[in-house]
């Protein structure tokens, strides 16, 4: 042999073995998760450069990091790219070299295990056969939409040869994952397998020569059909979907896929450069910078909890309540052997109850998964827990002396390493901890209902809060995959003293004669999930009252309407009237009125001034978390990048009407009409 | 005295009665509950537990050795062991009686030791007849093969085999526990009337205990998936009368039997557990028993004089200990069936019977009715097989601890012709 048995680059090893079987493996130097940056890329077309000189009998493309396969394009240097240009010409780089791989003579098979994404799964996609790791975290995905940019280096093209045409606009306009299984189903790879038998299912399979799996008939009339004759229909039906959830102004990606998938084979370096779906067109919107930010400040997020050697094993949750009872659940589900106390056993089957659901949904059909997660879920209405907890939260109704009784209890209890938290949001941290003999144990856990969906967790700081405790808290909500953004001890904290604001003004227009189907679409038209008042009737119109009035503090007089609700036990949602009639869990809307951006401004304005607000008083530490804090906690449209940076970005003469309304606040603004 | 052996602490579920079809949990998830929820009230964590012992009479068959599968379930972790332990109706008992025997040998300190059965989830077998035909059928490969199987097929094949009604019929003598029962009746002349009293007796006793909250300590409630809150034990009916009971027909001689459902322990989920530990384990973690297992028993006699067990196992102890009856300040005698308790009753006070089983000159003289039993038993309760011989060593602890008395004993009959027993002490 005149070729050496191995190569090594800086991020890529080539070894071959006497039967002619090359394995090239990834393991990108000095990173915890493989991405494909510029220099990567190179490295891998030298590779292939070697392996056309002396062809292997079969390659395998693998990774040399355990935790997954490849993270995707290095989403760094993308966002370093300042012209149009140069993002056409890493378009082609990608789509270019994956050309080259799927046109190599001899066989190829990427073997998957953990994360493939993006530019990752456009790889394997390259591959003549691709095999799964059956574990749970094998997550393939094409989640370039979220970033507001599409799959350009052959995602469009080769997933919808793979997976048929429904399935792959699915998986490209939503970002979702698949996991291995799924992926097995969908003809997304060969073979899904265990572990232990990864390395000679991908010698088996890379030497076996096998064509790719046969459809059945009548499935592969259909799929050639729809990416034939249909694809019209198709994309076409897709648009549709795309548009209940996603305006085009606000995200050009989705609909750039669909475009590029039905009229130019999806090859994004074949749009014309005028074209709403061209390259330039979606890098010129300010959505994917804006997105792309977000991820960033979702990985600052994330960063709060790094080296932080805490593991919590056990979790004791005082409070059996819908937010108690949720916060139970999700740490039952991330493992942790949890106690859920309240006053009876009556009063925790309804949590129970709840909590199987959602493992139903999380567990996707895997019995003993289930089994595990409500095992780990014990109902302790003594509260025997509290005593071995590594974390007790109290998630109990909002009354200070409850709270403070409890907590003197607790800390006689608990291990004296405990973490003790308090998920209130409207009482002070202060006057609980008062009540400890160590004040500085208690800090807070503050959760977002619904806590299986919204990932943000405020960890509160009290004045006494003790450093370590707060550290661990942090842990504790990494551990449970929330992302964690410490705040400061002050009313509403931050996410629901910019909610509360925003509410009320919400609500004095509803007061001024506007529907509140009217003010809600113009709010969910401007990107919010939900609309305001909406979210009044979500949140339940008692609440909504209190927390007003512990935020307003200065005596601004609550609106009638919701004054009289209340007063008519028309609670929202729970009771099911509020602003709206609720059936069946949905508000029952009618037709919305006109209305104009005037009003989205006048809306948000009080917001941006109480996020503002939050970082003038420190509450946050800075604009960008504040942004991070209102997006996680809230779902605030990401497209804007968060209420701050819009507010920057688009000058305060726009958004929110003069500077001075901002200044003002709600208050202000209200008195202008 | 080293050697000794502690009940630490002990926890059940309610005992649900199987109605139709399978009820809300199966053996595992009623096992896992109660232990969890005993293991949560310990100082100590799951993973110091030496070992856990589950009798079990009728396991799925996923699940044989359900004392690991529970242990794992529980969060005990991989490194405490889980075995099972099989003695028909005594299997509970049994899994006390192994963790007494490591702890006296020194293997163990700390032991979770208990029973379960959850007899609703019992399986619907295929006869043998139809396992022969299936064997058949996949072993003919040609066409012609084939074929000829299938004409030996008769739908009389699918009838199933009740596994229940298996696991209650004696493979020796082939007489059905109920009829066991009807054996004893007619050897000592048990009316139907007299069985009938000590049901109707059972159900009330029962029921003034659960109004007292005699049981609120020993039960753990359960919630099921779909928020379903299970507190007490449901087959008690406060309505039981003389009238109504004599309403129902012989169930195992039919006709002309006197045995009825009635007056027969009830078909039962249900699980009990207790915390065994030596003295070393009870002072390092600083526990605070409820009492001492002193003596344990087990007999053997005709299988289809079963029911009569109790007097086997208990006589021994009586002797070894030089007790009379009245020095016993509490009884537990599981009710299998009315009839097997009376006539248990009578043999002790019948002089002949111990003369010839056991060379006694006189018999010691029966139990007082008012220290037997004093809450009820498996016929108002019900009797998930393997769970009952943990409970009432439990329960007799909590009468102990009640009443203030000293010693207890607890005993059970054994389909099989056995009989077990358990002297215990209560640590006051």
């Amino acid at each position: 042999m005149n070729h050496p048995m191995q190569q090594d680059w800086k991020h890529w090893t080539l070894r071959r073995e006497a039967d002619g079987l090359a394995w090239l493996e990834i393991d990108c130097a000095g990173a915890a998760a493989n991405t494909l940056s510029a220099e990567v890329m190179a490295e891998f077309a030298q590779a292939l450069d070697e392996l056309d000189r002396h062809p292997p009998g079969a390659l395998v493309i693998a990774s040399g990091k355990a935790a997954g396969f490849i993270a995707g394009a290095d989403i760094e240097e993308f966002s370093r790219l300042d012209a149009p240009a140069a993002a056409r010409a890493l378009v082609e780089r990608g789509w270019n070299l994956f050309n080259r791989l799927a046109a190599v003579r001899y066989p190829t098979l990427a073997l998957i295990r953990g994360h493939c994404l993006g530019g990752g799964l456009e790889l394997a996609l390259a591959c003549r056969y691709r095999l799964a790791v059956d574990e749970p975290a094998t997550k393939l995905a094409l989640p370039e939409v979220m970033l507001g940019i599409v799959p350009g280096w052959g995602g469009m093209l080769r997933l919808p040869e793979a997976i048929g045409p429904a399935a792959a606009l699915d998986m490209m306009l939503t970002g979702k994952s698949v996991d291995a299984r799924k992926a097995k189903r969908l003809g997304l790879v060969d073979d899904c397998v265990p572990l232990r038998v990864m390395a000679s299912a991908a010698r088996i399979v890379a030497l076996s020569g096998a064509t790719r799996r046969k459809l059945a008939l009548h499935e592969r009339i259909l799929r050639r059909a729809m990416n034939g004759p249909l694809r019209g229909k198709v994309a076409d039906k897709a648009r549709k979907q795309t548009a209940a959830k996603a305006a085009r102004e606000h995200y050009p990606a989705p609909y750039a896929i669909i475009d590029i998938w039905e009229k130019h084979q999806g090859n994004a370096l074949a749009v014309p450069a005028g074209e709403p779906a061209s390259l330039e067109a979606i890098l010129a919107s300010p959505t994917a910078k804006n997105l792309v930010r977000v991820f960033f400040l979702q990985e600052r997020l994330k960063a709060f909890g790094k080296d932080i050697d805490f593991t919590p094993r056990r979790v004791h949750v005082v409070g059996a309540g819908v937010m108690g009872g949720d916060i139970a659940a999700v740490c039952a589900l991330r493992g942790m052997r949890v106690t859920l106390q309240d006053q009876s056993v009556e009063r925790i089957a309804p949590a129970i109850q709840r909590a199987m659901k959602l493992f139903e949904r999380r567990t996707k059909g895997d019995a003993r998964a289930l089994r595990f997660a409500l095992d780990r879920l014990t109902p302790d209405p003594q509260g025997h827990g509290a005593a071995h907890a590594d974390v007790i939260i109290e998630a109990i109704f909002e009354d200070l002396e409850a709270k403070r009784s409890l907590f003197a209890g607790l800390e006689r209890r608990a291990r004296p390493d405990a973490v003790l938290a308090t998920n209130t949001s409207s009482l002070r941290l202060e006057d609980i901890a008062s009540v400890l003999q160590d004040p500085s144990r208690l800090v807070g856990i503050h959760f977002f209902n619904p806590v299986p969906q919204l990932p943000l967790v405020e960890v509160v700081r009290g004045a006494a809060s003790d450093a370590e405790m707060l550290r661990r808290a942090t842990g504790f909500v990494r551990a449970i995959d929330k992302l964690p953004l410490p705040v400061e001890s002050a009313p509403g904290f931050l996410v629901n003293a910019v909610l509360g604001p925003y509410m009320l003004e919400a609500l004095r227009c509803v007061e001024e004669g506007r529907s509140p189907e009217t003010v809600d679409a113009a709010l969910t038209r401007f990107g919010m999930p939900i609309g305001p008042v909406e979210l009044v009737d979500t949140v339940g119109l008692d609440i909504a009252l209190a927390a007003g009035k512990a935020l307003a503090g200065e005596g601004a007089a609550p609106p009638q309407r919701l004054l009289q609700l209340v007063s008519a036990g028309k609670l929202g949602r729970k009771s099911g009237e509020g602003y709206y009639r609720w059936a069946d869990g949905r508000a029952q809307k009618g037709e919305a009125g006109a209305f104009d951006a005037e009003l989205v401004d006048r809306i948000l304005a009080p917001l941006l001034a109480a996020a503002e607000r939050c970082v003038r008083d420190g509450v946050v530490a800075d604009a960008e978390l504040a942004d991070a804090g209102v997006i996680f906690g809230t779902g605030f449209a990401p497209h804007t990048g968060g209420p701050l940076h819009l507010a920057r970005s688009l000058g305060k003469t726009r958004i929110g009407g003069a500077p001075a309304v901002a200044e003002r606040g709600g208050e202000a603004a209200s008195q202008e009409n | 005295m080293s050697g000794e052996v502690f009940i630490v602490d002990g926890a059940r579920t309610p005992f649900l009665k199987a109605r139709t079809g399978p009820g809300p949990f199966t053996a595992a998830d009623l096992a896992t509950a109660a232990g969890t929820a005993l293991l949560l009230r310990q100082p100590f964590a799951p993973e110091l537990l030496d070992e856990v012992i589950l009798g079990c009479a009728s396991p799925s068959a996923d699940e044989v050795n359900i004392g690991r599968v529970v242990a794992l379930r529980m969060g005990c972790g991989n490194a405490v062991p889980g075995w099972t332990v099989m003695r028909n109706c005594a299997s509970g008992m049994q899994a006390l009686d192994s963790a007494i025997a490591n702890i006296r040998c020194g293997r163990s300190g700390l032991v979770l030791a208990g029973g379960v059965d959850a007899l609703s989830h019992a399986p619907l077998l295929f006869s043998d007849k139809m396992v022969r035909w299936l064997a058949g059928w996949y072993a003919a490969r040609t066409p012609g093969q084939k074929l000829a199987a299938l004409k030996a097929f008769r739908p009389g094949h699918l009838a199933p085999v009740i596994g229940i009604m298996k696991g209650l019929t004696d493979p020796v003598v082939g007489q059905m526990m109920g009829q066991t029962a009807e054996n004893l009746a007619f050897g000592f002349g048990i009316t139907r009337e007299e069985m009938d009293a000590l049901a109707v007796d059972s159900h009330r006793r029962v029921a003034a205990a659960q109004d007292a909250g005699h049981y609120a300590d020993e039960i753990v409630p359960l919630i099921g998936r779909d928020g379903t809150v299970f507190a007490a034990d449901d087959g008690v009916r406060r309505d039981s009368s003389m009238a109504g009971l004599a309403k129902l027909k012989p169930f195992f001689d039919k006709k002309y039997g006197r045995v009825t459902a009635g007056n027969s322990s009830q078909i039962s989920d249900g699980a009990a557990w207790l915390l065994l530990a030596s003295a070393e384990a009870v002072e390092r973690h600083g526990l605070r028993p409820l009492g001492r297992i002193v003596d344990s028993q087990w007999a053997g006699l005709a299988p289809e004089q079963m029911g009569l067990g109790p007097v086997h196992a208990v006589l021994p102890i009586l002797q070894r200990h030089g007790l009379a009856p009245d020095d016993i300040d509490a009884w537990e005698l599981n009710e299998a069936f009315a009839a097997q308790v009376i006539a248990c009753l009578r043999a002790f006070g019948d002089d002949e019977y111990c003369r010839t089983h056991f060379g006694l000159e006189s018999a010691p003289g029966a139990p007082d009715m008012a220290r037997l039993n004093v809450d009820g038993g498996a016929v108002a309760l019900g009797h998930p097989v393997g769970a009952s011989g943990a409970r009432i060593v439990l329960h007799l602890l909590h009468v102990l601890r009640r009443s203030g008395g000293r010693r207890g004993l607890a005993s059970i009959c054994i389909g099989g012709g056995q009989g077990g027993a358990m002297l215990v002490e209560a640590v006051q």
